[in-house]
């Protein structure tokens, strides 16, 4: 996992945790790697982890059962995509329209671009 | 738990250390920052025992460091930055001192020598500098010791080795383990250091977790210089700006940066992170 300059760690970490519960890695009801796990593979500090772990709690993406663990919730990837839905309509598409105003690309643009 | 209370540490006339106080708890993994001769390794020196301070006390564990009891070193490791030379192999060294740390693991000290592609036939004085340090690295964590203390580790090793250095270090943690790295080379161990402690002369300039950091300060990568800045850097592609975070937005450290922030306004951002 490369990491980018821009966002915090954690926040990358509980990006990646998500991906790999879209791409159907970890499935709902799969335990999912503790977080000491996830720090060795990344090499990061294991608080860092704990973070993005506390976080994903707070979502409702994983919970914790005694004795198991970190699990995937049941509709995790609902919530996942609602959420990136979300951030997509509110932080990417208007930086997107503001740069098609900037370059004056007009919609019929866009749209002969769709393959 | 590493408790300093006032403490004062000088080398003949010269001060290092002028009342200072510093807590280190344990489950983390403490980055130790400063400028060259600020007493970074001295402090190290006189928390496993071989300085003792003048004036005021460190503790570990309740236990005093300076007094070196075995029940207080079975439990401490400290790799200075100079590595020794030994006309032995490590594996040889390594059963040496094991027999002095209750833990000490040497099927761990084989599958580290392993992992960190270390050649377990050759002796130190017959290794590179990078693969010395690794070997002593395989040494120190084989110990299994609560307290490790590491100074500059990752000076001489590869690209590939510096991942590595990460991977081992995140593995060896635990709730119970408390380990102090002081280095200069921040981007080996960007990810890994959380607290950060930058000591200046005679004085302790910050000492925060990233989430204390980031709560008071704001990392903004743009393309321009901010006026309101503590500090401004040029960086490919712009600028970044280590500002106030006056609205509590989220942001990524770049501890660099922040290293250069401190040392320009070390009085403002003193008075900033002990401001609840």
């Amino acid at each position: 996992m490369d990491f980018n300059g821009h966002k915090p760690i954690y926040l990358q970490i509980y990006d990646h945790v998500c991906e790999r519960i879209l791409n159907g890695e970890f499935r709902s009801g799969d335990r999912v790697m503790s977080v000491r796990e996830l720090g060795i593979e990344l090499g990061v500090n294991p608080n860092t982890v704990m973070r993005a772990f506390e976080r994903l709690q707070m979502k409702e993406i994983i919970a914790t059962k005694r004795g198991i663990g970190f699990y995937v919730c049941d509709d995790a990837k609902e919530k996942i995509l609602s959420e990136q839905k979300k951030e997509f309509l509110e932080t990417e598409v208007p930086e997107f329209l503001k740069k098609m105003e900037l370059y004056g690309i007009k919609m019929e643009d866009i749209i002969k671009c769709r393959v | 738990m590493i408790k300093i209370n006032n403490l004062d540490f000088a080398y003949n006339n010269t001060q290092v250390f002028k009342n200072i106080s510093l807590e280190f708890e344990k489950g983390n993994i403490y980055g130790l920052l400063g400028e060259n001769g600020v007493g970074k390794t001295t402090l190290l020196k006189l928390i496993c025992g071989l300085q003792k301070p003048q004036h005021g006390s460190v503790t570990v564990d309740g236990l005093t460091p300076s007094m070196r009891q075995p029940q207080f070193l079975q439990n401490v490791y400290f790799l200075p930055e100079e590595v020794i030379t030994e006309d032995t192999t490590p594996e040889k060294f390594i059963q040496k001192i094991g027999v002095f740390y209750p833990r000490y693991d040497f099927a761990l000290f084989n599958q580290l020598m392993k992992e960190l592609e270390v050649d377990l036939a050759k002796k130190f004085n017959e290794l590179s500098h990078g693969q010395k340090k690794k070997a002593l690295l395989a040494c120190a964590l084989s110990l299994q010791t609560d307290y490790l203390f590491l100074d500059e580790p990752t000076n001489g090793l590869d690209i590939p080795s510096k991942a590595l250095f990460r991977k081992v270090i995140s593995q060896y943690c635990n709730d119970e383990t408390t380990v102090i790295i002081s280095t200069h080379q921040v981007k080996d161990v960007e990810n890994l250091i959380d607290p950060i402690i930058i000591l200046d002369r005679d004085d302790v300039l910050l000492k925060a977790s990233f989430a204390e950091i980031t709560k008071k300060l704001y990392f903004e990568y743009g393309p321009e210089r901010l006026q309101n800045a503590y500090y401004t850097e040029m960086l490919p592609g712009g600028y970044i700006n280590v500002m106030p975070n006056e609205d509590g937005l989220e942001s990524n450290i770049n501890i660099e940066a922040l290293f250069n922030a401190v040392m320009k306004n070390k009085e403002t951002i003193k008075n900033l992170m002990q401001n609840e």
